[in-house]
């Protein structure tokens, strides 16, 4: 679904304060799959997340969406309607001071019938359980709600690809959550591929498969046997989910823990068999 | 000079259909040198009621006290010059660090943008390039290397340390900070706990963070207040709250992750007390229990 092939981007090139952010990175992510990407802050993370619907093009290398090039200047459209991206800031993310307005923004863009417009903002809504808003003001909502919102617009869209940037960063646990549970379900009932940047090792264990970004460069990807690799973990400015930090500091200390530990649930079966 | 709030009231909005009672009769004390969690969902009042120590809301109804100043509710109404504290003088006593305070920077350089506080309560010459150059040193950036340059040409993290700086160059004695490790990664999450730590023992005794994160606010403070619609809830110990498990539920407060975990391995029968607050103490309750000593 999205290929990232030895991609180079550098902000700012040929000036004083060039920067290189992203060194030859390469990774793939299919059809259907919840990817995490983690990494420390400046490790390059938003950056792809501009490169994967052509909001960045690659300084040199390919990023292919659905096998169109971003760097493609008329494909772009496309690609946009491929990849959605809901960002950190719920505030920055509104467009409209009624919800539907808001939702139907995307859509509207595309050119689409009226009818076709409201079914989708409707469906939209109901997916994120913001069906009963919809006549409301986004701007009365919380954090939470209003970041449910966002991906409402971006699911009006109908993309193959969520990603979302950071979008818990800014939530309180219960928000955290009410996000989490929409994006997890959006995965698993409706197949949307989902790329969810992030520095909560807790949500990234929920995914099928995650990418550590350390410096710019890949530094490990797998599945949760990478939580395993605990100095990996670190070295990239990163800590292990709670669990898995456990079952290591009792594995250091000479308890017998079998298997990859990450959520709590395996820790408890492995200690109370 | 310990911190007093009696009875504080306050609505947003009053007389519009908006109105929203976002503080009810609120009463607090915090002693001097404490290091106090404050936490609760969004909208319950947090920011609100500390926005009032240093005058930045204006007071409603009710009396807070801070060391020798004293505010006294007026229905809201401007306090007349005489009846009012002196809010220079208040501001720098307690210092606050709002919620991703590096959107808030504004100078051309790094050592401008600290002075401007400790400028605006009238320090200068000498003394405010010795308080902005331990200010920038205390959190951690190398002063020689940073003082010149434009703030936003460095990490989020070094602006954050920056907006830090400018609030201590004013020498609070309390510090107020709403969520300083929002969007930081673990790392950065850690290395801004301990330099509050840092803070604590060298400069400004009294801290008062507000936190999402309860692992954080049980590993670092000493007590926790409770805030929901509006209204204090309660205050307790990290050790008191978070072995509650009722009183969290009806008060819809996650456990710390740590707690979690330590009361489900209980419920399992393991044999732990289900009460531990931080890593190391639930690890060693495992060991413990099943046997392995060092």
């Amino acid at each position: 679904m999205i290929e990232v092939r030895n991609v180079k981007f550098v902000y700012n090139e040929g000036a004083e304060d060039e920067k290189e952010a992203l060194h030859n990175v390469s990774f793939t992510v299919n059809d259907g799959e919840f990817v995490a990407l983690v990494g420390h802050n400046g490790s390059g993370k938003s950056t792809l997340a501009r490169l994967f619907n052509g909001l960045l093009a690659p300084s040199s290398g390919i990023v292919k969406v659905d096998g169109m090039d971003t760097s493609d200047k008329k494909a772009l459209f496309d690609i946009r309607k491929t990849v959605g991206v809901v960002f950190q800031n719920p505030d920055n993310q509104m467009v409209a001071s009624v919800i539907e307005d808001d939702v139907a923004f995307g859509p509207e863009n595309l050119g689409l019938a009226s009818e076709e417009i409201s079914e989708r903002v409707e469906w939209a809504l109901k997916s994120v359980g913001m069906a009963e808003h919809r006549k409301g003001t986004p701007f009365r909502l919380s954090g939470g709600q209003k970041q449910r919102i966002a991906i409402a617009g971006v699911l009006a869209v109908k993309p193959k690809v969520m990603v979302l940037d950071e979008s818990t960063a800014m939530l309180d646990p219960l928000g955290r959550d009410e996000v989490m549970n929409v994006i997890t379900r959006l995965n698993r009932e409706e197949k949307m591929t989902v790329i969810m940047i992030t520095h909560f090792m807790e949500e990234a264990a929920l995914a099928d498969r995650i990418i550590v970004m350390r410096d710019g460069r890949v530094a490990a990807e797998g599945g949760k046997e990478i939580f395993r690799k605990r100095e990996l973990i670190e070295s990239a400015g990163l800590e292990l989910p709670v669990a898995a930090r456990i079952a290591a500091k009792l594995r250091e200390r000479g308890l017998d823990i079998e298997g990859d530990v990450t959520l709590p649930g395996e820790l408890i079966d492995a200690l109370c068999p | 000079m310990p911190i007093k709030i009696t009875d504080l009231n306050y609505v947003y909005s009053a007389g519009t259909p908006f109105a929203k009672h976002a503080l009810k009769n609120v009463d607090l004390y915090i002693e001097d040198g404490e290091f106090w969690g404050v936490i609760g969902h969004t909208g319950s009042g947090k920011s609100t009621l500390f926005s009032h120590l240093n005058a930045l809301t204006r007071i409603q109804s009710g009396v807070i006290q801070v060391d020798e100043f004293t505010m006294t509710g007026n229905g809201g109404k401007k306090l007349k010059r005489k009846n009012r504290p002196d809010f220079k003088a208040l501001r720098a006593r307690v210092g606050m660090v709002f919620q991703y305070p590096e959107y808030q920077l504004f100078a051309e350089s790094v050592e401008e943008d600290v002075a401007f506080g400790a400028k605006n309560i009238g320090i200068k010459g000498d003394e405010l390039a010795e308080r902005v150059e331990n200010a920038i040193k205390m959190v951690g950036l190398d002063y020689e290397e940073v003082r010149s340059r434009s703030p936003f040409d460095l990490s989020g993290g070094q602006k954050r340390r920056v907006a830090l700086a400018g609030v201590l160059a004013m020498h609070p004695k309390v510090l107020v900070l709403d969520e300083p490790t929002a969007g930081l990664d673990p790392r950065g999450k850690k290395e801004i706990l301990d330099l509050i730590t840092e803070i604590k023992a060298a400069l400004c005794p009294t801290i008062i963070m507000i936190s999402h994160n309860m692992d954080e606010v049980a590993r670092y403070c000493d007590k926790i207040a409770v805030m929901a619609d509006g209204e204090l809830k309660l205050t307790a110990t990290p050790k008191e709250l978070f072995t509650q498990t009722g009183l969290l539920e009806s008060l819809h407060i996650e456990m710390p992750q740590v707690t979690a975990l330590a009361c489900a391995l209980a419920s399992r029968g393991l044999d732990v007390s289900g009460a531990a607050l931080t890593e190391d103490e639930l690890v060693e309750e495992i060991l413990r229990a099943k046997g392995v000593t060092a």
